[in-house]
């Protein structure tokens, strides 16, 4: 039997798998000893389950477990990362390279050096959402400490050329990092072989837990440091203070052992329930991709559907759980960001849905979720004059749109 | 966020979507909004001449359901109006009767100016001068 509403948000988070919660819960009944605690058995018990997890975690993104600094999630994961190399590389320089796509957690970061004396650069992107190579390369300079791109986006999925992006930092002699927070556990990320210094990902995008996340710090050629941005006890080798959250990062472990052993089944199985998704979908007149189809991620559709607004379809939709592009609940109406630097117009930005789907999706609910978006979005075009009047062959942007 | 029931019940069943003939001197058309903002309201009323009576009213909208619902309630209340009566209809009765939350007051104000811009299109139609309206803040 079919439960309603069905959660196609998958990029927003994802439900923790049932696994991975039998793997934490003696962490906080019985095994709840602090990690730091070095003087009793309950210390080391602890301690020894987060070493447990760190190898999890390091062979998924293959590096070294003491490469792996545990934070709260992706979030301060990024913040630690950009103020923490804008600090520690000061003599160097003060520029950063980053691109208008990346999630507010690393802009917003870049806004804040800004207004430290950094200086950044906003790489923007194609139709497809992808930066090119050569602007890149034409923006390093001397000063240019750190160039941070992200792996996979979370509105479109598009997986950014990191080996590429990576090349280029280094030729320059910066570093590189990126915000793998939707790319981890769902494709392949090797941090060796993509040339990474720094990554931000979180447990819960792959079926952990919230509230956990890591940066990984490069140790070797080279040897990368962070500056603090949290003082106390000087825990994760001096680069993040605080109590670590045990239970957490057992489940984040598990996860990450987890989408090891079964990412590329997961992935094979998804792309294929996404395509079917997407070329269903296709099938509505006027209906388009947003990001990049060759180079994405396998979970993920981001569709406009023209002539709709994204919040009534998100209402017509009611039955399932999907993300839009449209921020009218939000008092500024501003659309997208990250659609309208593929460069959609402002329309078919609010006119867009995101479905992300996940391991526990099943064939059924991707019926269902076809049926429904298709008869919604039919029955709001009955309903919209700007379907009428593309009927009818007026040119939209003929009209002088009263501002408001 | 929550919609309302009265909100939820004019999305699902809205009244009076349709098309009245804009050629038409008796019909009066407003279309209000701009695509980029995320709605646009078409509102048109049908007056009867000789008692000055609103007798049909018709919508269509792009937009949330927010804005959906208040240019359905709009339709529905000005039938059997009269011009006069339509033009008294303030946003914030909209706003009440279907318990719209801050961030939606602009589609009760979208609606009101739909209803003014119906009528003045009306006015211009049938020679009378279009009336100054109060410039909408949204």
């Amino acid at each position: 039997m079919l439960k309603l509403p069905i959660y196609l948000d998958n990029n927003a988070t994802t439900p923790l798998d049932p696994r991975v919660l039998d793997a934490m819960i003696p962490f906080f009944t019985e095994v709840y000893g602090n990690a730091a605690s070095r003087n009793h058995p309950f210390g080391w018990a602890a301690e020894e389950a987060v070493d447990y997890a760190r190898e999890q975690i390091a062979q998924l993104i293959h590096c070294d477990p003491k490469e792996i600094i545990f934070t709260s999630g992706a979030t301060e994961s990024d913040n630690l990362a950009i103020k923490g190399v804008f600090e520690m590389y000061a003599q160097k320089g003060n520029h950063v390279i980053t691109a208008t796509t990346e999630h507010k957690a690393v802009l917003d970061t870049c806004k804040h050096i800004e207004k430290l004396g950094g200086r950044v650069t906003y790489l923007p992107v194609n139709e497809q959402g992808l930066i090119s190579l050569e602007e890149l390369e034409a923006a390093m300079t001397p000063e240019t400490i750190l160039v941070t791109i992200m792996y996979g986006n979370n509105e479109t999925g598009t997986i950014q050329p990191i080996q590429e992006i990576a090349k280029i930092a280094h030729k320059h002699g910066a570093l590189f990092m990126t915000d793998g927070t939707q790319a981890v556990g769902k494709i392949p990320v090797d941090v060796i072989a993509d040339g990474i210094d720094l990554m931000a990902f979180t447990a819960h995008k792959m079926y952990g837990p919230k509230g956990v996340g890591a940066l990984y710090v490069r140790r070797k050629s080279p040897r990368v440091k962070v500056t603090a941005q949290m003082d106390g006890g000087g825990h994760e080798r001096g680069m993040r203070s605080g109590t670590l959250n045990v239970p957490g990062i057992v489940g984040f472990g598990k996860a990450c052992e987890l989408a090891r052993l079964e990412m590329a089944q997961d992935a094979e199985r998804l792309s294929k329930l996404r395509d079917h998704l997407e070329k269903e979908l296709l099938t509505l007149e006027e209906s388009y991709v947003n990001g990049s189809v060759e180079r994405r991620l396998p979970h993920v559709a981001n569709i406009s559907f023209k002539y709709v607004e994204g919040e009534g379809l998100m209402m017509g939709v009611k039955d399932l759980a999907v993300s839009s592009g449209s921020a009218c609940t939000s008092a500024s109406l501003e659309p997208s960001y990250v659609l309208k630097a593929l460069g959609l117009s402002d329309d078919l930005a609010h006119s867009s849905l995101r479905f992300g789907l996940s391991r526990f999706t099943t064939d059924e609910q991707i019926e269902y979720a076809i049926g429904h978006v298709k008869e919604a979005v039919t029955k709001l075009r009955e309903m919209s004059p700007l379907w009428e009047m593309h009927k009818e062959g007026i040119d939209l942007n003929s009209i002088e749109w009263a501002e408001h | 966020m929550a919609y309302s029931d009265k909100v939820i019940d004019h999305y699902s069943n809205p009244r009076n979507v349709g098309t009245l003939d804009k050629s038409k001197k008796t019909v009066g058309t407003g279309l209000v909004g701009a695509p980029e903002c995320g709605d646009v309201m078409r509102l048109q009323i049908e007056v009867d001449e000789a008692t000055n009576t609103i007798t049909d009213a018709k919508f269509k909208t792009f937009g949330c359901g927010s804005a959906i619902a208040s240019s359905s309630l709009a339709t529905e209340w000005l039938k059997g109006k009269t011009v006069d009566e339509a033009l008294a209809i303030d946003n914030m009765e909209i706003v009440e009767e279907l318990a719209l939350p801050p961030v939606k007051i602009h589609c009760s104000v979208l609606a009101e100016d739909a209803i003014k811009s119906a009528i003045n299109d009306y006015r211009v139609k049938n020679g009378l001068p279009a009336l100054e309206l109060e410039k909408s803040h949204h």
